[in-house]
């Protein structure tokens, strides 16, 4: 009877040991769970930033100014455009001439 | 032995050998059992009587709820690019009585929350109030630089910032919200519903050094706001914006409205106001920029009416467009009034009528007409009612019932006289011709499915009208600067004057609507000068030009072929002035 009770209390203490060790492992994977979950939120606030000054930096009326002012660009319009149409003789000429140059 | 040896020995204590009183044992036994029955009792009692307030009590020493705040949702142009977005910020508050430090580092907290120091020794010299605002939506770099600061009393609260990239350009598409993030003008408030987002809340046990180690209940997770995809394309509203612009300050007006439809679609690509304000800065805004005048304007269209009036003439079968309207020596007598033209243009086929854009002619055919028949298309049209676009403050405009209308009223109606529509009205009217006599209701997102249209005329008649148009923008018509290199362009100028306590008064509306390439339109165009004070007024010197510009822009950013020779026309200077 005596060697039973100690058994028991042998078991009772290893079960509580138990339960105190898989408490703090749990606790320390939700910490670990918290951490994750932080730097998801910090990772989603850094890429709509990133998102909004790209958009930012490629707005057409920067990138306008940009081309204007620093490259010294002038904007494209329908009369400074050269439209080649296939099989025009425009087109045919345009492309002899490139493949001559080619040539020599 | 050992045993007995240590029997042996406390038998022969004395003390032991004393006999005492059983009455002394019997009342320490009652005591300790009395102890221990009102430990019991006690235990009993915090346990069942008052378990739950205690439990309550003890969770609030460990708990805590913690908001989860949700964003907002984007707004993004058709190809993607971020048109708003939210960013978290802080509010920065005070308990002005705890706040204690130096001199130097208050003056540091002003020129980091860039308030005059005068104005923020205000707020914190009222020690009534336990809490004040010193600064909302501060952005996250400076907060931290105030935190580091250090100064007690000095408290940040988490929250969002809306941050607008394409600034005025879209001002008026877009809208913007409030400091709660709540929209105010424009998408942001019309889709408040789908932008809006809806906090969570979560129960947590924290730890000595405050991490969160436990959830108590069930998250309630917060719904970020959904984004929201708009149907305009950025390069065109920005060629739009820059052509608008331009135009108002080169005319000296007082303000200017254009909008680009996709004519396949029905898809607004471009609206433009100006004056405009950026939404970012919106401090020194006032009610003329925030005015979205080409919803929420009304105006006397003018002669872009004549085309449908046109339109209905041919398609009633009354006229070809090739008949021959006696236009005369310029002037018409109706009842007791009289219209007239610009100059005496004579007799005219239907064609010329709206390529020179004669009153009378259309007038003419206009009388020839029941009004109920008139009604019937205005209405068909989609004047008089306001567009069901998804948008706050799109305006019905005004066509009065037909009953009441007189002779002259019918006359004047049929050139947009006395008759009010929106610039969007009249751009989305101008799909019948574009369409081949199909009207499509026009939206501001990218629509999922294809539009479904109403057949409001005989395919044959809109052809035969956008015939007409091509000639009224051409070197003969009324607006030879709308030409496009490369493209075939159809419009109509409208110039029509302003009232002002019901008398018309000196000031000018320039109106163009068009469409290109004529051959097969892609885009509808409107556009409006709201008083040119320059020295011109006509239509076609003061909103073709803006047309051409924002046309040929427009269908050069969507990739359109050409569908004209590619010879630089010589035009007139100036076309045939029109008639309003």
């Amino acid at each position: 009877m005596g060697k039973f009770n100690v058994l028991l209390l042998a078991l009772l203490v290893m079960c509580a040991l138990g339960l105190v060790t898989s408490q703090d492992r749990q606790r320390k994977i939700f910490m670990s769970l918290e951490r994750v979950q932080e730097q998801a939120r910090h990772l989603d606030t850094q890429t709509a930033q990133l998102e909004l000054e790209q958009s930012s930096l490629a707005t057409s009326s920067l990138v306008d100014t940009k081309a204007r002012r620093s490259l010294a660009m002038q904007p494209v319009t329908n009369e400074r455009t050269l439209h080649l149409n296939v099989g025009s003789d425009i087109d045919r000429s345009v492309m002899q001439g490139s493949e001559n140059k080619a040539k020599r | 032995m050992a045993i007995k040896a240590r029997h042996l020995r406390r038998n022969n204590n004395p003390l032991l050998a004393i006999k005492l009183p059983p009455l002394r044992s019997q009342i320490v036994m009652l005591i300790l059992a009395m102890a221990f029955m009102s430990l019991a009792a006690r235990a009993a009692y915090l346990q069942v009587m008052r378990g739950d307030y205690l439990q309550k009590e003890g969770g609030k020493r460990y708990e805590r709820a913690i908001d989860l705040p949700a964003s907002r949702g984007r707004i993004v142009d058709r190809n993607g690019s971020v048109l708003a977005a939210s960013l978290p910020a802080h509010a920065v508050w005070a308990i002005p009585d705890q706040v204690d430090a130096p001199p130097e580092k208050l003056r540091a907290l002003a020129k980091l929350l860039e308030l005059p120091e005068r104005d923020m020794a205000r707020k914190l010299a009222d020690e009534d109030r336990s809490f004040v605002y010193l600064k909302r939506q501060v952005d996250a770099d400076v907060a931290a630089k105030i935190a580091a600061l250090g100064i007690s009393g000095i408290h940040q609260r988490n929250e969002y910032k809306r941050h607008y990239p394409e600034g005025e350009t879209l001002a008026h598409v877009v809208g913007f919200t409030n400091v709660e993030d709540v929209g105010l003008e424009g998408i942001e408030l019309s889709q408040q519903k789908q932008l809006g987002g809806l906090p969570g809340m979560r129960r947590v046990v924290k730890d000595g050094r405050g991490r969160i180690i436990e959830d108590l209940q069930a998250i309630r997770e917060p719904r970020d706001g959904r984004d929201v995809s708009l149907s305009i394309d950025t390069r065109i509203q920005y060629l739009v914006h820059s052509a608008l612009k331009d135009a108002v300050r080169a005319n000296r007006a007082k303000a200017g409205a254009a909008v680009v439809l996709d004519a396949q679609s029905g898809e607004v690509l471009a609206l433009s106001n100006w004056p405009s304000y950026n939404p970012n800065q919106r401090s020194k805004m006032n009610a003329a920029q925030i005015r979205n005048r080409a919803l929420t304007d009304v105006f006397e269209p003018g002669s872009t009416m004549k085309p449908f009036t046109a339109a209905l003439a041919l398609d009633s079968g009354r006229y070809s467009a090739k008949s021959v309207i006696q236009t005369g020596p310029g002037r018409l007598v109706i009842g007791a009034d009289s219209i007239g033209d610009a100059h005496a243009l004579g007799p005219l086929t239907v064609e010329q009528v709206i390529q020179k854009s004669s009153n009378i002619g259309t007038a003419k055919m206009a009388l020839s007409m029941s009004s109920r028949e008139m009604w019937d298309m205005f209405i068909a049209l989609g004047f008089g009612q306001s567009p069901d676009l998804g948008f706050p403050g799109a305006v019905a405009g005004r066509v009065r019932p037909y009953k009441k209308w007189k002779p002259i009223e019918q006359a004047t109606m049929s050139y947009g006289h006395g008759v009010s529509v929106s610039l969007l009205q009249m751009a989305r009217a101008y799909t019948v011709f574009a369409r081949d006599g199909e009207l499509i209701p026009v939206t501001m997102f990218k629509p999922d499915r294809p539009a479904i249209g109403t057949m409001v005329m005989k395919p044959q008649t809109a052809q035969a009208v956008r015939r007409m148009l091509e000639l009224a923008a051409g070197p003969e018509g009324t607006a030879p600067q709308a030409q496009v290199e490369g493209y075939r362009v159809a419009g109509k100028t409208g110039t029509s004057r302003k009232q002002e306590n019901g008398q018309y008064v000196k000031k000018y509306v320039s109106s163009f609507v068009g469409m290109a390439p004529a051959s097969n339109p892609r885009v509808i165009v409107a556009v409006m000068i709201d008083e040119p004070s320059n020295g011109k007024y006509y239509a076609g010197e003061v909103a073709a030009p803006v047309f051409s510009r924002i046309t040929g822009d427009s269908l050069r950013a969507l990739r359109v072929n050409p569908d004209a020779p590619m010879v630089t026309l010589v035009m007139p200077s100036k076309g045939v002035d029109e008639s309003f």
